[in-house]
């Protein structure tokens, strides 16, 4: 059995029939084919596979893809063009905040979500709100200061 | 055009496209017409396989084929182990892709299904019936090795692959002679590497010209394409692997795994390209795992504090099959490593590479050095314990005075350069010892309790001069090799053999490129990671790419620049003597208005228009660079803990590192290199541990179950440094992607124990959970 799904990913219309236990990354990744959001456990534990869903961080392993029919989402790629960065973008890239980069997405994601909701977060909110997100290779040191910095440019203080 | 490149901690170069999601990992690429494959593994830890019915399977939605360990024998050549270590009695049992007869190990591969799409595949697998008549079981590398232990393969008398001895000195009789020795057992637990992007493989093969492409998680591709024409008969220049952006390896993707081979045996049984992706909980279960040793050790000394002698007996897990480089790991990085930063006169060493009932055994960041580390370090603050006095004076008392230019150890090898005196004063300084050993004094009156730990190392790195390589079984090279291309704009394109997967050296290369012959870092790109375009290297591990890699690439662009002023002497009517250089200009000698610019040069050289007589057009160079020696980078690091004694808690309150890894490129990726090292050294000691039952289940077998650190565990870490060029090196370079895991496990624990001290524990084994922390005081405190 299939289910008709439609969304909005990073401003365009995608449309499909899914089986229901399908994973919403899995319709991000392979239907839509923006593989930018990754999957990097099976547990939700990792955080790699986090977006934006009607304005929240979520991680899109733990969602069916189901549950966002007509629901609007937003994955690393639409979080600028490519070329103007987002300001957590810029800052990742001025404090090495990212190594292999495969946990990138979802912790500029994540942090995004943070800051949504924690404008202006110490190094120490910061570390307990990417709790969440698993990096293997910065130790996250450099992580917590990209957040920082955004967070600055983005207005907190 | 002067502007200082080489050493400026300058934005990575790689990082646009992983900060936008528009870099492809192996998972991310999608092939016209391609399948999936999912792979049936074995949920006993040690079975003999009775049957396996695949019937169920047919004409399931989307299937396309199943395939068992009968398909693949006499196919598939066994997974090949590389690295034979000489005089050891070295055993290489059969490791077939796809287990026929027999499981060792819980996920040995049982039979593969390939499918429409990966759901299906997965649904498949459950309608494969299995017999399998359960085998004893063990997990212990040093009960593995006792006389009526489970067999795990047949030829393999008491599961000991190997025994390798190490002896320098007269270690007996320094012992005899000691005024006190010191002691202890430590458990080495096995480490799960988990590299965020979990393994993954493409094959593509197209059977009318015999050509096959695999996309693959690997840290060598170079190596990954020798091996998967060993293992599965296509012919080496027919072979093409391709390692996209690789997420991480940490030494866990170095090994050539059945996946790969499964996945391409798939491919050419069906002419149409298969990929495999592991789950992370199959990642758990199958990708190797690191360190797994069980270490008697002891340490003899003089009463005033001097060592006389080192004395070890390991075990080393080695899991249920050898892995591509598993048995150098203990023994050629391990042993060779004992005497640290001290000068040690005796030292000897039995290392017994054990088979376990567990996931395969290779190396993990570090690799033998964290597991040499953990024991010296460990024995002598068990020596400063012994004689009541500071750690840190031990330390210096026995440290090698600073050399600039080779200095032997009773191992029988060569440290390069070092100044291990400085780097620890470079702590100390940083973290203000005394004051934290006030501060400690202070916290034990209110009973508190604050503990200060040292771990002070060398490691060898670069690996490594070919010669040695071959002198100790490595079954291949440990040259780099470098193309630098320059365009007729000026432009160039670097080409490696080596395939950086997070390290970052699409900058530092570019770096090098610009220091030695003034371009922009910005006009360099820099080609790794496909064996069709990049020139032969044996890969990222071992901290050895910006060493040897970087070297090469150095070199090579020393030629560019050798040529460039001949042409320039030919465009300039003036003797090729005369012609200077500097920030990108060639110029005569005293009149730099008269001048080339590099990109001047690139231009004519490749429109070759003005050739001087037998100088060939274009500015190309390659360079084959194989080290003279290895390097030895060495450092101090610092951490201070509180532990909680009614809890067991342990708190990881400040750490400081100081490395050394010579000459650094970008001091910014250097500090990245340390921060994540000493995180993942930490983790061990603290949280990190594969835990397998007597069953040979794993019982930490996800993310949920497997403590890695995050990022609200952590202090923010202080890194410092100190720059001794290593000798031999054409750019005075050590390399830094371990030091920080190798110091970090052995700095983390001895802090425990100095806070553990006052309470009568001496010993808890790792990871130092508040559990097993708990258990050890109460156990102190009343009596058991």
């Amino acid at each position: 059995m299939k289910v008709p799904v439609e969304m909005t990913i990073n401003g365009r219309s995608y449309c499909g029939e899914v089986e229901p236990r399908q994973l919403l990354v899995h319709f991000i990744r392979e239907e839509a084919g923006l593989t930018g959001t990754k999957v990097g456990c099976d547990t939700s534990q990792c955080g790699s596979c986090t977006v934006r869903l009607d304005g929240i961080g979520v991680k899109s392993c733990t969602a069916l893809t189901v549950q966002a029919d007509g629901s609007s989402i937003t994955t690393i790629e639409g979080l600028s063009d490519g070329v103007e960065l987002h300001p957590l973008q810029e800052a990742f890239w001025n404090k090495h905040g990212l190594q292999c980069g495969f946990c990138t997405p979802g912790m500029i994601l994540a942090a995004a979500e943070l800051l949504r909701t924690n404008p202006s977060p110490t190094r120490d909110e910061i570390r307990h709100g990417l709790e969440g997100n698993i990096c293997r290779c910065t130790g996250y040191q450099n992580i917590v200061l990209a957040v920082e910095e955004a967070a600055g440019k983005m207005g907190g203080s | 055009m002067t502007m200082r490149v080489f050493g400026s901690g300058i934005r990575r170069r790689e990082d646009p496209r992983l900060i936008t999601g528009r870099a492809s990992y192996t998972d991310d690429i999608k092939l016209q017409g391609m399948a999936h494959a999912a792979i049936l593994r074995s949920p006993y830890a040690h079975a003999r396989i009775r049957s396996v019915d695949t019937s169920g399977v047919e004409g399931q939605p989307g299937v396309l084929a199943v395939f068992t360990g009968e398909d693949t024998d006499g196919v598939l050549n066994g997974i090949p182990c590389a690295w034979l270590i000489p005089e050891s009695d070295l055993k290489t049992p059969d490791h077939p892709a796809i287990a026929k007869d027999r499981v060792r190990y819980v996920g040995d591969a049982v039979a593969v299904v390939v499918a429409e799409s990966r759901y299906e595949a997965e649904d498949a697998l459950e309608r494969i019936e299995v017999d399998y008549e359960p085998l004893e079981v063990v997990v212990s590398p040093r009960e593995a090795a006792q006389d009526g232990a489970p067999q795990i393969h047949d030829d393999v008398p008491n599961n000991v692959a190997f025994t390798w001895a190490l002896a320098g000195g007269d270690t007996d009789e320094a012992f005899s002679n000691a005024d006190v020795t010191v002691g202890d057992t430590i458990m080495l637990q096995r480490l799960i590497a988990n590299a965020m992007e979990p393994r993954s493989a493409i094959a593509q093969w197209v059977g009318p010209t015999g050509d096959l492409t695999l996309w693959s998680t690997s840290q060598n591709p170079h190596i990954a394409r020798f091996l998967t024409s060993v293992v599965t008969g296509v012919p080496e220049h027919k072979v093409r692997v391709i390692a996209p952006e690789v997420g991480g390896g940490f030494g866990s993707k170095i090994p050539y795994y059945p996946d790969e081979a499964v996945t391409a045996f798939c491919s050419m049984k069906l002419g149409i390209p298969v990929k495999w992706t592991e789950t992370r909980s199959e990642d758990y279960q199958i990708t190797t795992q690191g360190r797994d040793h069980v270490e008697e050790v002891e340490m003899a000394a003089t009463s005033d504090g001097k060592i006389t002698g080192l004395r070890t007996t390991v075990y080393a897990g080695l899991g249920a099959y050898l892995s591509t480089a598993s048995p150098g790991i203990p023994t050629i990085l391990h042993g060779l490593m004992y005497s640290g930063p001290y000068d040690i006169p005796n030292i000897s060493g039995t290392i017994y590479g054990v088979f376990n009932n567990g996931a395969p055994v290779d190396a993990y960041r570090g690799a033998g050095r964290p597991e040499a580390t953990m024991l010296i370090e460990r024995l002598v603050d068990l020596l400063a314990a012994k004689l009541d006095v500071d750690p840190v004076e031990v330390r210096r008392k026995n440290f090698i005075p600073a050399f600039e230019d080779g200095h032997d150890v009773a191992t029988g090898i060569t440290y390069d350069s070092g100044d291990y005196n400085a780097t620890l004063d470079i702590c100390l300084d940083a973290a203000d010892y005394a004051s934290l050993r006030a501060r400690q004094a202070d916290a034990r009156k209110e009973g508190r309790h604050v503990g200060i730990g040292v771990g002070t190392y060398v490691e060898i790195c670069g690996l490594g001069p070919s010669q040695v390589a071959g002198a100790v079984g490595f079954q291949g090279g440990l040259w780099e090799s470098a193309i630098v291309r320059f365009h007729p704009t000026g432009k160039v394109n670097v080409m490696v053999g080596s395939s950086p997967h997070g390290q970052g050296e699409e900058t530092t290369f570019a770096q090098i490129v610009a220091g030695e012959v003034g371009v922009d870092v910005d006009d360099v790109e820099v080609i790794h990671g496909d064996t069709d375009i990049t020139p032969m290297g044996w890969g990222t591990y071992g901290s050895r790419t910006t060493a040897v890699s970087g070297a090469a690439v150095a070199v090579a662009t020393r030629k560019i620049k050798e040529k460039s002023k001949a042409l320039a002497a030919h465009l300039l009517e003036a003797a090729a003597e005369d012609i200077e250089y500097e920030g990108g200009r060639f110029f005569v000698r005293g009149s730099p208005d008269q001048h080339k610019t590099i990109q001047d040069i690139a231009l004519m050289a490749n429109v070759a228009w003005d050739m001087p007589e037998g100088m060939e057009p274009g500015l190309e160079a390659s360079a084959f660079y194989d080290p003279p020696n290895f390097t030895y980078p060495f450092g101090a690091h610092l951490a201070v803990v509180e532990v909680d004694a009614q809890t067991g808690h342990v708190e990881l309150q400040q750490y400081y590192a100081v490395d050394d890894c010579g000459v650094q490129i970008n001091p910014m990726i250097v500090e990245g290199q340390v921060h994540g090292g000493v995180v993942q050294g930490a983790g061990p000691a603290l949280w990190e541990g594969a835990v397998y039952d007597d069953d040979g289940q794993l019982l930490t077998g996800s993310m949920l179950d497997y403590a890695l650190p995050r990022a609200d565990l952590l202090p923010e870490i202080e890194v410092l440094s100190n720059t001794t060029p290593s000798p031999h090196h054409p750019l005075g370079v050590k390399g830094i992607g371990e030091a920080g895991t190798i110091a970090s496990t052995a700095a983390v624990y001895n802090a425990v124990m100095d806070a553990l001290r006052p309470l009568g524990v001496s010993g808890v084994d790792m990871p130092l959970t508040p559990e097993k922390v708990w258990r050890a005081i109460n156990q102190s405190q009343n009596g058991g």
